[in-house]
Formats: C-alpha cells, sequence, structure tokens
C-alpha cells in the first residue's frame, strides 16, 4: 500500500511538471509580442519594459522555467497583472466559493444518480427504467448553461421559490464572517440561522445545474454496474437463502457493483470543475470559475496560468482519493498488493 | 489484398442500425437541422443580422415568430442561421482532431518506443485538464474569437481519438495479416494506411459522432462565457450569453437557442450510442 501510494504521489509529481510547463509555455505561445497583449495596446514603453523584466522574457527560456518552477514551489504564482494582486490569495479567497458549490452538486448527483440506478435495474425493461434512463440521456446532452437559464426562468421568475443569483442576499452578507469561506458552515458558526437559510436557497439552483450531467452518466454506471452483479451465482444464492429482495440489492449488490461507478465519479470530479466555470457564469457566482472566465477575457496570463494548474492539481488529487476508495469498497482490490 | 473481414458485415452493421430506434431519432434529428441550415436564407423572415431598435424586445408574433432580441433583431432567423455555425464547427472542430488524434495515435501504437511514450505521455496531460479548461488555455494565447473557438475545441478533442486508436492499433499490430503484409514486404505507411488502420475504424467512428457533439457544445459553452463568437453574430451559445439580460421580457430568446443546442447535440449522441451498439460484435 505505501508504495503505491509513493508511486501515485510521483506519477502526479511528474503530471504537475507537465502541466506546469504547458502552462509556462502559454506565454511563450503568444502570437507576437506576449508583454504588449498582457499590458494592452496603450501600455507605455516603461510599462512593458517593467513586464518584460518581471517576467524574465529577457532571459533563457530553461531559466525561466526554472525560475517559475522555483516559484511554484514557494506557492508563489505571481501577480495578477489586472489587480495587481498575488494569484495565490485571489485563489484562496474565491476557491471557497467553487469548493462549497462542487461539493453541493457531488453530493445531489451521487444520491440522485445512485438511486434512480438502483430503480432502474431493479425494474429492468420497465416502466421506471425506461424513464430514469430517457431522462438520463437527456440529461447527458443537456447544455448546462442552458438548464441553468430555465431553472432560473422557472424557479426564480415565475415561481419566485429561489433566487437567482450571488451566493447571500446582499442585505445578509454584510454581517458574514468569513472563517471557513463556506457559507454554509460560516453563518452556523455564527449561529445566524437566517443566513445559514438564505446561503442554501441559493445554493439550491447552481447545484442542481452543476448535478445533473454528473447524475445522469453515474445512474447510467450504476445501472449496468448492478445489473452485471445481479447476474453473479453469490446474489442466486442470497436469494436461495429467503432474504428479501432490497436486502439482497442493498447489502450484497450494491457494495460490489460500486467500483465502476466511483471510477465514473472521480472523472466526473473534473468534468465538475469545468462545468462550475459555465455555472458560476449563469449564477453571477463569486468563485474561481467567474474569476478564471474574467482572467481569460482580460487575458490575465499570471491568473489564468495559477488557476489552471490549481484546477489540474485538485483534479489529480480526487482521482488519487478514488483509487484509494476502491480498496476500501472492494477488498479484492488492494492496490500496489503483490500477493493479489 | 482485400482488408475488408466481408463485404455482408457493412450490411450486417446498417441492418441493425435501422433496427435500432435511437439511430433512426438521432438521424433524423441531425437530418432536420442539415436541411435547416442548407434553407436558412429561404425559410429566414429577417436578415439575421439587421438590427431594428423599435422593435426591440418584442414577443413572438406573426412579424417575428420567436420575438425579437435586445436590439430587435429577429430571433427565429438567428436561430436558422445558427444552424450553419453549430454544424460548420462541429465537422471543422471533429475533422481536424480526428485527423491529428489519428496520427498520433496510428504512430505511437504501430512504431512503439520513445515515440510512444513521449506521445502518450503528452496526450495524459491533456486528458488530465477538464475540456473547457483547456479551451480557455487556448483562447487565452490565441485571443477571443469563433475561429479561435474552433481551434482550440480541436486540439481539446485530439487525445481522446489518439488514445483510441493507439489501442486498436495495438490489437491490429499483432495479428496474422499484418505480419503476412510485412513478410510481403510492405513499407510501414502502407502497411499502417491500407491494413491496420481499415480495422481500427469502428471505435473511431463512434467517437467521432459522440464528438461532433460534444464539440458544438463545447463551443457554444466558450461563446456563452463571451470567449468565442463575436459579439452580434448568430451562434446559439452567444445568442444565450447576450440574451440572459432579457429573459425576463423575452424567455423565448433564451430558450429557443438553448433547445436548439440540446436537439442537435441529442441527435449526435444517440446517432452514436446506436452505432456504438450496432458495430459492437457481441451485441446481437
Amino acid at each position: 500500500m505505501l508504495s503505491y501510494l509513493i508511486q501515485r504521489f510521483l506519477s502526479i509529481g511528474l503530471s504537475l511538471l507537465g502541466v506546469s510547463l504547458l502552462v509556462f509555455m502559454m506565454v511563450h505561445l503568444i502570437p507576437g509580442d506576449a508583454a504588449l497583449t498582457i499590458a494592452g495596446e496603450r501600455a507605455t514603453e516603461e510599462v512593458l519594459a517593467q513586464l518584460r523584466e518581471d517576467m524574465g522574457l529577457d532571459k533563457p527560456l530553461y531559466y525561466q522555467y526554472g525560475k517559475y518552477l522555483w516559484d511554484l514551489v514557494h506557492l508563489d504564482l505571481g501577480y495578477s497583472f489586472k489587480t495587481k494582486e498575488p494569484v495565490i490569495d485571489e485563489i484562496k479567497r474565491y476557491f471557497p466559493a467553487t469548493a462549497e458549490l462542487t461539493l453541493a452538486a457531488m453530493a445531489f448527483s451521487i444520491i440522485f444518480g445512485i438511486s434512480a440506478g438502483i430503480i432502474a435495474s431493479v425494474y429492468r425493461g420497465k416502466f421506471w427504467d425506461y424513464t430514469s434512463m430517457s431522462i438520463s440521456l437527456a440529461g447527458i446532452s443537456m447544455p448546462i448553461f442552458w438548464l441553468g437559464l430555465m431553472l432560473i426562468l422557472i424557479f426564480s421568475y415565475y415561481l419566485g421559490i429561489f433566487p437567482a443569483t450571488g451566493r447571500l442576499d446582499s442585505v445578509l452578507s454584510l454581517d458574514i464572517e468569513t472563517r471557513t469561506g463556506f457559507y454554509l458552515i460560516d453563518t452556523l458558526l455564527m449561529g445566524n440561522f437566517n443566513a445559514f437559510r438564505n446561503a442554501i436557497s441559493h445554493l439550491i439552483l447552481p447545484a442542481i445545474t452543476l448535478g445533473t450531467i454528473p447524475l445522469a452518466i453515474i445512474a447510467r454506471m450504476t445501472r449496468s454496474s448492478l445489473l452485471e452483479v445481479l447476474n453473479q451465482p453469490y446474489i442466486t444464492t442470497a436469494y436461495a437463502k429467503g432474504l428479501s429482495k432490497w436486502s439482497v440489492i442493498i447489502k450484497h449488490a450494491l457494495k460490489n457493483s460500486m467500483v465502476p461507478v466511483l471510477t465514473v465519479i472521480g472523472l466526473e470530479f473534473g468534468y465538475l470543475m469545468g462545468g462550475a466555470i459555465l455555472t458560476e457564469h449563469i449564477f453571477s457566482w463569486p468563485g474561481l470559475g467567474s474569476w478564471l472566465r474574467d482572467a481569460v477575457e482580460s487575458r490575465d496570463v499570471r491568473a489564468v496560468q495559477g488557476g489552471v494548474l490549481f484546477v489540474s492539481f485538485l483534479f489529480m488529487f480526487v482521482n488519487l482519493i478514488v483509487d484509494l476508495l476502491y480498496a476500501y469498497v472492494d477488498p479484492r482490490i488492494r492496490v500496489g498488493d503483490e500477493t493479489v | 489484398m482485400n482488408t475488408n473481414p466481408s463485404s455482408t458485415g457493412q450490411h450486417h452493421v446498417f441492418r441493425k442500425l435501422l433496427r435500432h430506434p435511437s439511430a433512426t431519432i438521432g438521424a433524423s434529428i441531425i437530418l432536420f437541422f442539415v436541411i435547416i441550415a442548407l434553407l436558412a436564407p429561404f425559410i429566414a423572415t429577417h436578415d439575421p443580422m439587421q438590427t431594428d431598435i423599435t422593435e426591440r424586445l418584442k414577443g413572438s408574433s406573426g412579424r417575428h415568430y420567436l420575438g425579437t432580441d435586445g436590439t430587435g433583431r429577429d430571433i427565429f432567423s438567428r436561430v436558422l442561421y445558427g444552424s450553419r455555425i453549430s454544424l460548420k464547427v462541429g465537422l471543422i472542430a471533429i475533422t481536424f482532431s480526428l485527423g491529428f488524434g489519428t496520427l498520433f495515435g496510428a504512430f505511437a501504437g504501430y512504431f512503439g518506443g520513445w515515440l510512444d511514450n513521449l506521445i502518450m505521455r503528452v496526450n495524459d496531460m491533456l486528458l488530465a485538464m477538464p475540456s473547457i479548461l483547456l479551451a480557455m488555455v487556448i483562447v487565452t494565447i490565441l485571443g477571443q474569437s469563433l475561429t479561435n473557438a474552433i481551434i482550440a475545441v480541436s486540439i481539446v478533442y485530439i487525445p481522446q481519438y489518439a488514445r483510441i486508436l493507439r489501442a486498436s492499433v495495438l490489437k491490429v499490430r499483432e495479428l496474422d495479416y499484418v505480419t503476412s503484409a510485412k513478410v510481403i514486404g510492405a513499407s510501414d505507411i502502407r502497411i499502417l494506411v491500407t491494413t491496420v488502420l481499415p480495422n481500427c475504424l469502428a471505435p473511431l467512428i463512434v467517437q467521432a459522432t459522440l464528438g461532433i457533439g460534444a464539440a458544438i457544445l463545447d463551443a457554444a459553452g466558450l461563446s456563452f462565457l463571451g470567449l468565442g463568437a463575436e459579439v452580434g453574430v448568430p451562434e446559439w451559445g452567444a445568442m444565450l450569453n447576450e440574451n440572459t439580460k432579457h429573459i425576463r421580457k423575452v424567455p423565448l430568446a433564451v430558450t429557443a437557442p438553448g433547445m436548439a443546442i440540446f436537439l442537435v447535440v441529442l441527435g449526435f449522441n444517440l446517432l452514436g450510442d446506436a452505432l456504438r451498439d450496432a458495430l459492437d460484435p457481441q451485441i446481437d
């Protein structure tokens, strides 16, 4: 197990090195004068010279990359050209909002996705199977930005149940003491239940929007994986012992069918990070995605570099955790164990 | 040498496709949009770029079937013309990424060694990033325009095809008919093109069909973020972005282009799913 962990960390390190090289090369792939593109057409010669020096554009390439890596190891991602603030501080500030949204979306998609998959496989070929599988196929093809807008239209404008934008009503957001940056936690810590309810009502529509596609994929995967397990001899044995249908499914079949589902959940996390960019844009959610979009629009290269590195790192990290979970869910897999 | 296992095989696949309801539905949807794209100038009631301030934010009427947007442009006509852009985006992106993906995947799989290692490591790195994120990196480098969005989406999907093709080449490479082609002295390139590739096509066709939908969706997503099509271009994603602020007044301005994206992508997904089943010899 330990050797496996070391091996995985090494491979994550290598992949990150690759991503850092790609991200580093961004500056040099910009056609024409990179400094001019970044600083804007109206930048003075002084500003340009300063910029070239800050970015080390006048030094040889290997030196620049070496310095970039050195700074990276010291968590120095440089300064945003637009806000003049350290990129790492901006990431710290915007990340909790994105994490809260992503985790909520993930919880939504896992709970409802696995339930829908179970129902579909138990009632295979019947009404519920067709219904949940048709909905999930539609879910996969759904542009999430459109889904979000439709939810706003129905639930905010027509029914008035949920707010359309932001994380909190602006009146309430003034009193929030930011401790963790997760509003659901911060409001609870303050004992401000009014704000807590408000934060939840802001979170629901974005979480549904972001969670729908993973829900559809998880449902399809649960269904096919469970159907395979339900054909195994030990399931027949469980039935023969006189166990009820649901007890067989929940206690015997479900856990054994979860390995492929977990893989999908891990992969969907990458999708969620991407989908969060679109979702945040729809709901004016002040997270990493909105921040990154603005950075791309204003070609704030340092910010884009930092954001991309950070998200890639998260993605790899989550997949590592998913790999470790395999061993828990299915004891037949003891990753990296040579005796198997 | 006949590299086709049997010509009846193709008829068989076609018969299986015809029996598959999602193939029929998917193909019909795609055909519908192709016809709309071709006939857009004849069906459209207005010039899709024509603004008219006196007619702005109107609901649906006999004059404007789907109403007008914030600058008085006819939404019905814009949605029709949007199909031209989206289908074009899908086709160009798929041609480009399929072409390069095939090239890289075939070389990596057939030649192996350091070339394989290099190509696959770069591949893994690109796959380690969410697709829209990578597309945003490319847009940052190239600047914002519809053309650059197409380039970005094309590059993003290369690794998927490379990986699929490499896997099938690895399998096919060891088969007897490839060895026999080598024995009779055919060159590597000749073997690749005439013997190996035709037998690796099935998974590529499936992935390409699904890929067109994905490319259309990603390009629309970029435009929706304001990082793709230029302001005013009747691109569905850009229309959504522009009209979102008027969603209360003219919901159709948002509903219609979104529905169009949804249907096109659904069409390609249905057809791709059906093709996968039809080309899989294990399902009969």
